[in-house]
């Protein structure tokens, strides 16, 4: 065997959401992380957003915890405002040289206090973060939650007056700083570097940059967001008037031959998102989307399309606007050509151009650095089957960089990403990585309480409702309360800082945060109080923003006080927090998959390759699942060919087990020890797993519309693409009909994959036979990304796209054995009858008819869709909240071949973060027994559905309940089941809930 | 009469299912102050009783479907317990509407909402707490 000359450490490029989801996961699964970024701060474009769809959830506050883990991990070594200079070496083992730019700043000293930066007297440089929408100083921090938050000079214009030096206590600040070369040895790279908007000044048509009222979207998201220049007031830039209409103009610089002919899949959605904002700050905005195609294929994505136009009443006028033009008092008037072919003119106070998404300007250098091909438009190149990788070994991508995509996706394909590199480098595995340290945890039983309160704005979204300073007012009126604070966005990296401190300084034994929800934030505050030398249990949330600021958007005197009550009550209960010890719980570590289609036959290949033992679970005789009955794909390769060979690495590899035509019939256990019951023909079996992966796929709908199943004439894709295959096809006029099943009423969702499915087969059919008709009855063409360019080729070679208006579906009839389809195309405002030989319907995905038993066996939730429904739609999108638990492929959503295996790629890293631990940490919070109480009934023993209570003989005679902590799942049943209250559920407490109740009614 | 609602959230369902209507900016009477407990299933009767004993007017219970409990079986017991703590309410003279359990699940903001607009709705027509004495008044 030769031997390994691996490094156990990879360098990350790029900052943005993907480099730090990458990061993060490598670092947690047991690698040294070089994390390199070209600008001052990491956080990337997302940083910059104001609200992400669909949720709505405020973009920085979700990022913000990310960013502060990042920049506290002991694993992870930043280098901030940095360009790779040289690669060299082979996967496994590669030198990569750095160039550190100086920021003029000694990072280690300082502080990012910021009193450089008021103390600069030259304010007058465009912000950058802000979109030059306001003026920064010479010395500055990029945003508020930067990370690092460190402040950079800008030595190009500064005239070195020397005040920011004078001002500096920690003495940080070197205006003759030199650049440094840093030279670091790797095992992998992965380059996520992100896009650059498209410039819109080039399209002179639309006039950007000569007409102050036409922005792009990244400057109306500035300009709408509570911490942008305008402090979230929608103000015009020509006159600072919060204008009454405003147009959005999609596919600028997208979808378009002379600029970018690929599509840049997130602007669609990123304008409903704009104009819902746009609402919800003023209904009475009259808000239009001119688009060509409306393409809001993603998760939930069609939904929120629907809400737009039906509950918030914006506008979506089909066209290609010709131009734009400031008429006078600096209106602008756009015209286009409507539906019916006739010329308009609108006019709208503000202009929103929805640029689309290009490669970063310096990746052509980069990439010739790193030897990796780009691809026609100067993306990443990478193939349909394997998605995040580069065409040098050792070298993946994810991300924008690998083609336009939105954030979930971004953070799935960096989570497989980072699977790529940990297979690679699985034999280095915490070769170079040290352990978190804490300090040691102070002893405060018996201390009065002192809680300290952090009371968060959200930037506006708290504070623009809430009477904040009123509300710190009150919460130093209540009892034990010794320190309160008010911050913009408690959830910031220099706000941990603040915590810690106000800790220390004012020796806080309790600490309260009032700001968004514990699901996404409680772990971040936990881990701040922990550093400070406080057990976590010690920490309390109050949810004042998703229950209360945001439900009361209009009840601003109600909102402050239910504020005040819900502060008031977390406090009573904080006032009574006990430490907690945890508890932790050994690894088996082995995985178990469940679905053998090739979502889960990759998790199951990338878990085998990086030394795990693999239990795969299909229901069917046979692996393969959907893919088996594709036989095209648009990028030449056949999908079936694939599946062949992803069964025959299955199968051969002797560290996954296979068990076909088997049911799961229970599951047991928890994180990191599950025993999952299955059933193989009769032959029931226990497995045990650290971790279990949900891969169960979808179905095609069977239609129940269009003569399907009364005429043999009518099929479904699959089944077009089955015909195709055997040369079956006989027929010379084909029909397709778009959206059969979905975006309706019953099943709201885009089905995804049905247009890509259609152009595929269509151009199939032309390839065999040129002279066919082949018409496709559309509502919207959905080819994102590149795969637009297969959509221009059906046109061009003579395919016929028809457009039909949801009202008006197209009518399918037999007419003495004559297939008929009649259909409005509203393009062109006339009616067609075709009589197709052969019409084709591109049925809706389903998702698998077993997802809700096993929903239920694993306490996991569904959608009402029958998906299942992730941790977190933005940046968790393939956990559960339930830890060991994922998802990925058709079980998460329909999607396209390439995104399933990202997310299967996803999925292996996401498990392998707890299969290379040898334990886990568990719930702390857990019963306890008296054992002076306990009457020995049973009660308690009878209720619990883990077997974590057992009575036993303590002494002659004398039966007392005992309780195995790590079966215990803290539900707390059992505490209202015990007869003598002898059973405390700790951190829900009979004391803490009743002093929570008492407290909101006002007694102490 | 403005009611005030004490409202007991699973922590895996409803309260997640409050969350979603906060970020779905579904809007509902202030009324109510959610306590989140891990399961619907570690509500004690006592809790209610207590509730009810200091003025609070409503006291809503909300848990995962039947079925989809995250520890199996607690929602079942918390609607034991709920008929369990609807019969000493009788004795203590309190109308029954003023005790509410709902199935609510993390995908629902829309049902969370428009549960309390009912419940809000509902108590106004039954009337303050009599036991209240008017002490615990909603702002």
């Amino acid at each position: 065997m030769q031997a390994s000359k691996k490094v156990g450490a990879v360098i990350v490029v790029g900052g943005g959401i993907s480099g730090i989801q990458a990061s993060l996961d490598l670092a947690d699964s047991g690698f040294k992380v070089y994390l390199l970024e070209k600008s001052p701060s990491i956080g990337g474009v997302m940083a910059q957003l104001d609200k992400t769809f669909p949720t709505g959830d405020c973009s920085i506050c979700i990022l913000s915890p990310k960013l502060v883990d990042v920049g506290t991990h002991p694993n992870i070594e930043l280098i901030t405002n940095a360009d790779l200079t040289e690669v060299s070496g082979n996967a496994g083992d590669f030198r990569v040289k750095i160039l550190k730019k100086p920021r003029y700043v000694d990072e280690e000293k300082c502080t990012g206090c910021g009193d450089c930066v008021s103390a600069c007297p030259y304010i007058n440089l465009p912000d950058e973060f802000d979109m030059a929408l306001r003026s920064r100083g010479n010395i500055f921090i990029p945003f508020l939650q930067a990370v690092p938050r460190v402040v950079m000079v800008d030595r190009e214009h500064c005239v070195k007056c020397g005040n920011c030096q004078v001002i500096c206590d920690a003495g940080a600040i070197d205006l003759y700083q030199k650049p440094e070369e840093i030279e670091i040895h790797v095992g992998a790279i992965i380059v996520a570097c992100g896009f650059d908007s498209f410039d819109p000044s080039g399209i002179k048509e639309y006039g950007y940059g000569r007409y102050k009222n036409v922005i792009t979207a990244l400057e109306y998201e500035r300009l709408v967001c509570a911490s942008g220049p305008t402090g979230g007031h929608l103000d015009r830039p020509s006159d600072k008037k919060t204008p009454n209409s405003i147009a959005f103009i999609q596919c600028v610089g997208s979808r378009d031959v002379n600029h970018n002919p690929y599509c840049s899949s997130v602007c669609c959605t990123y304008a409903v998102k704009e104009a819902i904002m746009t609402k919800e700050h003023d209904p009475a905005i009259d808000v239009n989307i001119f688009y060509m195609d409306m393409r809001t294929h993603g998760k939930g994505f069609e939904e929120y399309y629907n809400r737009a136009k039906e509950e918030y009443g914006v506008r979506f006028t089909r066209c290609r606007p010709s131009s734009v033009e400031e008429i006078d008092s600096r209106k602008m008037l756009i015209k286009y050509e409507n539906e019916d072919g006739k010329l308009m003119g609108d006019e709208f106070d503000l202009v929103v151009l929805s640029v689309g998404l290009k490669p970063p300007k310096e990746v052509k250098e980069l990439s010739e650095k790193l030897g990796i091909d780009l691809n026609r438009y100067g993306f990443c190149s990478t193939s349909e089957y394997s998605p995040v990788e580069t065409s040098k070994q050792g070298i993946y991508v994810c991300g924008a960089f690998a083609s336009p995509k939105d954030i979930p996706e971004s953070v799935a394909q960096a989570s497989g990403a980072a699977s790529k590199a940990s297979s690679l480098l699985s034999s280095e595995r915490g070769t170079l990585v040290v352990e978190k340290s804490y300090p040691p945890e102070k002893d405060v039983v018996g201390e009065d309480p002192r809680v300290g309160v952090f009371i968060c704005n959200c930037g506006v979204n708290i504070g623009g409702v809430v009477d904040i300073p009123e509300v710190v007012e009150y919460a130093k009126s209540l009892l034990n309360v010794a320190y309160v604070e008010e911050d913009t966005y408690t959830c910031s990296r220099d706000a941990q800082d603040r915590i810690k401190g106000a800790i220390e300084e004012h020796d806080l034994n309790r600490v309260v945060v009032a700001s968004c929800t514990p699901r996404t934030h409680e772990p971040l505050f936990r881990s701040t109080i922990r550093e400070a030398g406080l057990n976590p249990y010690l920490f309390e949330m109050a949810n004042i923003r998703d229950q209360c600021s945001w439900v009361h958007l209009h009840e601003k005197a109600e909102a402050t006080e239910k504020t005040k009550d819900l502060i008031k009550m977390i406090v009573a209960k904080a006032r009574l927090l006990e430490p907690l010890e945890r508890i932790f719980v050994e690894v088996t570590h082995s995985g178990l998959v469940i679905g053998g289609g090739i979502a889960g036959m990759t998790v199951a290949l990338e878990l085998a390759n990086q030394g795990y033992e693999v239990h795969l679970i299909e229901k069917e005789k046979e692996l393969g699942g959907n893919l088996r009955r594709l036989y095209y794909s648009l990028s030449g390769v056949s999908p079936r060919e694939h599946v062949n060979k992803l069964i025959d690495a299955v199968t051969k590899n002797s560290k996954i087990h296979v068990y076909t035509g088997t049911n799961i019939v229970d599951v047991g256990g928890y994180v990191g020890n599950f025993i999952v019951k299955i059933d193989q023909d009769g032959d029931e079996k226990d497995l045990a797993s650290g971790v279990i992966v949900i891969a169960t796929g979808g179905v095609e709908y069977k239609p129940e519309e269009y003569l399907y199943s009364e005429d043999d004439r009518v099929l479904t894709q699959l089944e077009l693409e089955e015909k195709l295959a055997n040369n079956e096809l006989n027929a010379k006029t084909i029909v397709m009909i778009q959206c059969v099943g979905s975006r309706n009423e019953e099943r709201p969702y885009c089905s995804r994959v049905c247009c890509y499915d259609a152009i595929k087969n269509a151009l199939k059919i032309k390839e065999k036979s040129p002279d066919a008709n082949v018409y496709v009855l559309y509502r919207d063409i959905r080819t994102p990304g590149f795969t637009e360019d297969y959509y221009r080729k059906a046109r061009d070679e003579g395919i016929l796209f028809l457009r039909y208006d949801e009202k008006e579906k197209p009518e399918v009839t037999l007419d003495d054995g004559i297939l008929k389809v009649l259909v409005v195309d509203r393009t062109l405002g006339r009616e067609f009858l075709i009589k197709p030989d052969l019409l084709v319907l591109s049925a809706a995905v389903l998702s698998h008819p077993g997802n809700k038993e096993l929903s239920e066996m694993l306490k996991v939730p569904l959608r009402e869709d029958g998906f299942f429904l992730e941790a977190h739609v933005k940046l968790r999108p393939i956990d559960f909240s339930n830890d060991g638990i994922f998802l990925c492929g058709l079980a998460h959503s329909p999607k396209s071949i390439d995104e399933t295996l990202s997310q299967a790629s996803a999925a292996a890293s996401r498990a392998v973060k707890i299969l290379s631990k040898d334990r886990v940490e568990a719930e702390g919070a857990v019963i306890s027994v008296d054992e002076i109480l306990c009457r020995g009934c049973g009660r308690c023993e009878e209720v619990c559905e883990y077997n974590a209570l057992e009575l036993k003989e303590i002494e002659p005679g004398r039966l007392v309940a005992q309780v195995k902590k790590v079966l215990c799942k803290g539900c707390g049943t059992c505490s209202v089941a015990c007869p003598s209250g002898a059973i405390t559920l700790k951190h829900f407490t009979d004391k803490q809930i009743i002093a929570m109740i008492d407290a909101m009614a006002g007694i102490f | 009469m403005d009611p005030k609602i004490v409202a007991f959230c699973c922590n895996w369902c409803s309260y997640a299912g409050a969350d979603l209507a906060g970020v779905s900016r579904m809007q509902y009477p202030p009324n109510v102050r959610i306590i989140k407990v891990m399961c619907s299933g570690r509500v004690e009767p006592s809790f209610i009783l207590r509730a009810f004993e200091v003025g609070i007017d409503g006291v809503l219970i909300t848990g995962c479907h039947i079925g989809d409990c995250h520890y199996v079986s607690g929602n079942l017991r918390a609607e034991d317990r709920v008929k369990m703590a609807k019969e000493l309410m009788k004795t203590l003279g309190l109308e029954e509407q003023r005790l509410r359990l709902e199935w609510i699940s993390a995908s629902e903001g829309e049902k969370f909402a428009s549960v309390i607009k009912e419940f809000v709705e509902d108590l106004k027509s039954v009337g303050p707490n009599p036991l209240g004495k008017g002490e615990a008044s909603c702002p």
